[in-house]
């Protein structure tokens, strides 16, 4: 049999890696990698530059990881074409490879909007990969001056894991507020200040709108003056290779609640994708690192001929910076609940009797309580949400849930 | 294989399974030097209200949110023992995000912690059941509730 083929070597891949081995121990995989790693976890790479982990530990499987699944890695090589009529992809470097089931889990690219004089910049940093973070850290110096493109998630972990190794760091962002695709303006207005307490500069409603070497001028009028520059504006799937051999994508390429595209035997997962949101009912991609995991755990199932559905996507972030917490998860609509917090805020989106939505600010502890409300549609009739919503217990549950939970296997 | 369970109705609430985790974990042989005046990071913990308490420690899924979820890959599965690799973690918590029992709770350090069974350490079996004085613990093998 041709060995199952995954394009990417991320957490998806990983994930779809587990799968089939849960099922078929015997059939070849092959990977393509087009980072030079063995899979790692991407997400660490701010807290690399922090110091809380090393490249030692930034595995996001062991050493014998490939081996013990009898898994062929091909680093350095990317698909450049697939063929879905023939089972085949062909590989940037003009090799030929048969497959009997394909995962694209090929991650996403950052997204840099055309800005003028761009080029001009000699000290430009992306900060999406273990080689982006290399890069970045060997140009820091105690007194550089950063300027980060970009107030979401990768913008701002990377201006906390530089922080106490540069001089000062300013981030700009078009919206009005940071974290605007997670957070309403007030909400980011409690993690903004607290940014600023350590040391941030922000620049919002504002963009670059040409650059010198040394330089942005923004679009208000303002000019900022820097030594590096980080681009972290956004990020878009790798949907090329499923569309141009005529598979559907939209914002990412659109996955059944198995993980198969509209082609024979491909499937996807991960970044790239656009699979079942549970909150809302649609396809959207998840663009985060359980979701990955999990569409790639069930393609690989699906792809060695078990039977995987992963219709419990919802979209959820757990992120620090400076020790304050957030978390969010769901959608934020429907009735709104507050608990007020000190320093925080305890936020809850309540909608045909259901938990739809969270935002936790400072107070995350067992979180999970809620979300799992989100995931299983569990009707909140019949449990004391006034409980639960100022403290995430189980106590709120009728003792029967609890017995399900506690005791016994689950 | 065996696990914690809770036989809610038993609980007095007397916190002592917290002690005996908190000791257990600590490395140290004398429990006063290991605890006292010292704020504990035990990784089973009293929740409940005047009507009814019960102790909540990880429960070790057959399928572990925390472990899918993890983007250290910090969590794994040894003979059905979920287990975090505290040089890997970096107290992300995503692991709280997800677990729907939540049995997770950073330690001292930052780092997360969670119930291993105790089977790295002194006691081999979970100090917290053998601590129990009212079996409102026990460490059995048992199936799911349907």
């Amino acid at each position: 049999m041709n060995p199952y083929v995954i394009i990417g070597n991320g957490t998806a891949a990983c994930g779809c890696i587990e799968g089939i081995r849960s099922v078929d121990q015997e059939n070849p995989i092959l990977v393509l990698s087009e980072e030079k790693y063995p899979v790692y976890g991407r997400p660490l790479i701010s807290y690399y530059l922090e110091g809380k982990t090393d490249l030692k530990h930034m595995g996001y499987r062991d050493a014998d990881f490939y081996e013990k699944n009898r898994v062929q890695v091909l680093y350095g090589q990317k698909a450049a074409s697939l063929h879905p009529d023939l089972h085949k992809i062909l590989t940037d470097q003009g090799e030929a490879l048969l497959y009997s089931k394909v995962c694209v889990a090929a991650g996403s690219s950052p997204f840099v909007p055309p800005m003028d004089g761009l080029e001009h910049v000699k000290q430009k940093y992306g900060f999406m990969t273990l080689e982006d973070a290399l890069s970045l850290e060997k140009a820091l110096t105690p007194d550089a001056r950063v300027l980060i493109i970009g107030a979401g998630l990768i913008g701002l972990k990377c201006a906390e894991g530089i922080r106490d190794r540069v001089g000062c760091i300013t981030v700009c962002d078009l919206a009005d507020h940071i974290l605007s695709s997670i957070l309403r303006p007030e909400e980011a207005m409690i993690i903004q200040r607290h940014l600023e307490k350590n040391g941030l500069a922000f620049c919002l409603g504002d963009t670059a709108a040409r650059f010198e070497e040394n330089k942005a001028f923004m679009r208000s009028g303002k000019q900022i003056d820097f030594d590096i520059l980080v681009l972290a504006v956004g990020v878009r799937a790798n949907t090329g290779l499923v569309k141009e051999a005529g598979g559907k994508t939209d914002r990412g390429i659109l996955a059944d609640t198995h993980m198969a595209t509209d082609l024979p035997d491909v499937f996807t997962a991960g970044d790239c994708c656009q699979g079942y949101d549970l909150s809302t009912g649609q396809n959207r991609v998840l663009a985060i690192l359980p979701n990955a995991y999990m569409q790639g755990f069930t393609a690989g199932i699906n792809m060695a001929g078990g039977n995987q559905v992963f219709d419990q996507g919802i979209p959820m972030n757990s992120i620090g910076f400076f020790s304050l917490h957030l978390m969010s998860a769901g959608v934020c609509s429907g009735q709104r609940k507050d608990i007020p917090v000190e320093g925080g805020l305890k936020r809850f989106y309540i909608q045909d009797g259901l938990l739809k939505g969270y935002i936790l600010i400072g107070r995350t502890e067992r979180a999970g309580i809620y979300t799992s409300l989100i995931r299983e549609q569990i009707p909140l009739e019949g449990l004391d949400f006034d409980l639960l919503s100022e403290a995430a217990t189980s106590a709120a549950f009728s003792p029967d849930i609890r017995r399900k939970k506690f005791g016994g296997m689950v | 294989m065996k696990r914690v369970y809770v036989n809610e109705e038993w609980c007095l609430a007397c916190h002592l399974c917290e002690y005996n985790c908190a000791f257990a974990n600590s490395g140290v042989k004398d429990m006063v030097t290991a605890l006292k005046g010292k704020p504990i990071f035990p990784r089973i913990h009293i929740e409940g209200n005047e009507q009814i308490s019960f102790a909540v420690s990880c429960r070790h899924c057959t399928d572990p949110l925390c472990m899918k979820s993890c983007i250290a890959g910090a969590i794994s599965r040894q003979d059905g023992v979920i287990r975090i690799d505290p040089d890997k973690c970096v107290g992300c918590l995503t692991c709280v995000l997800v677990c729907p029992y939540g049995a997770l709770a950073p330690g001292e350090t930052g780092v997360m912690q969670k119930c291993e069974l105790c089977l790295n350490n002194s006691p081999g079996e979970p100090a917290c059941v053998r601590g129990c004085p009212n079996r409102a613990i026990v460490y059995e093998e048992r199936k799911a509730w349907l």
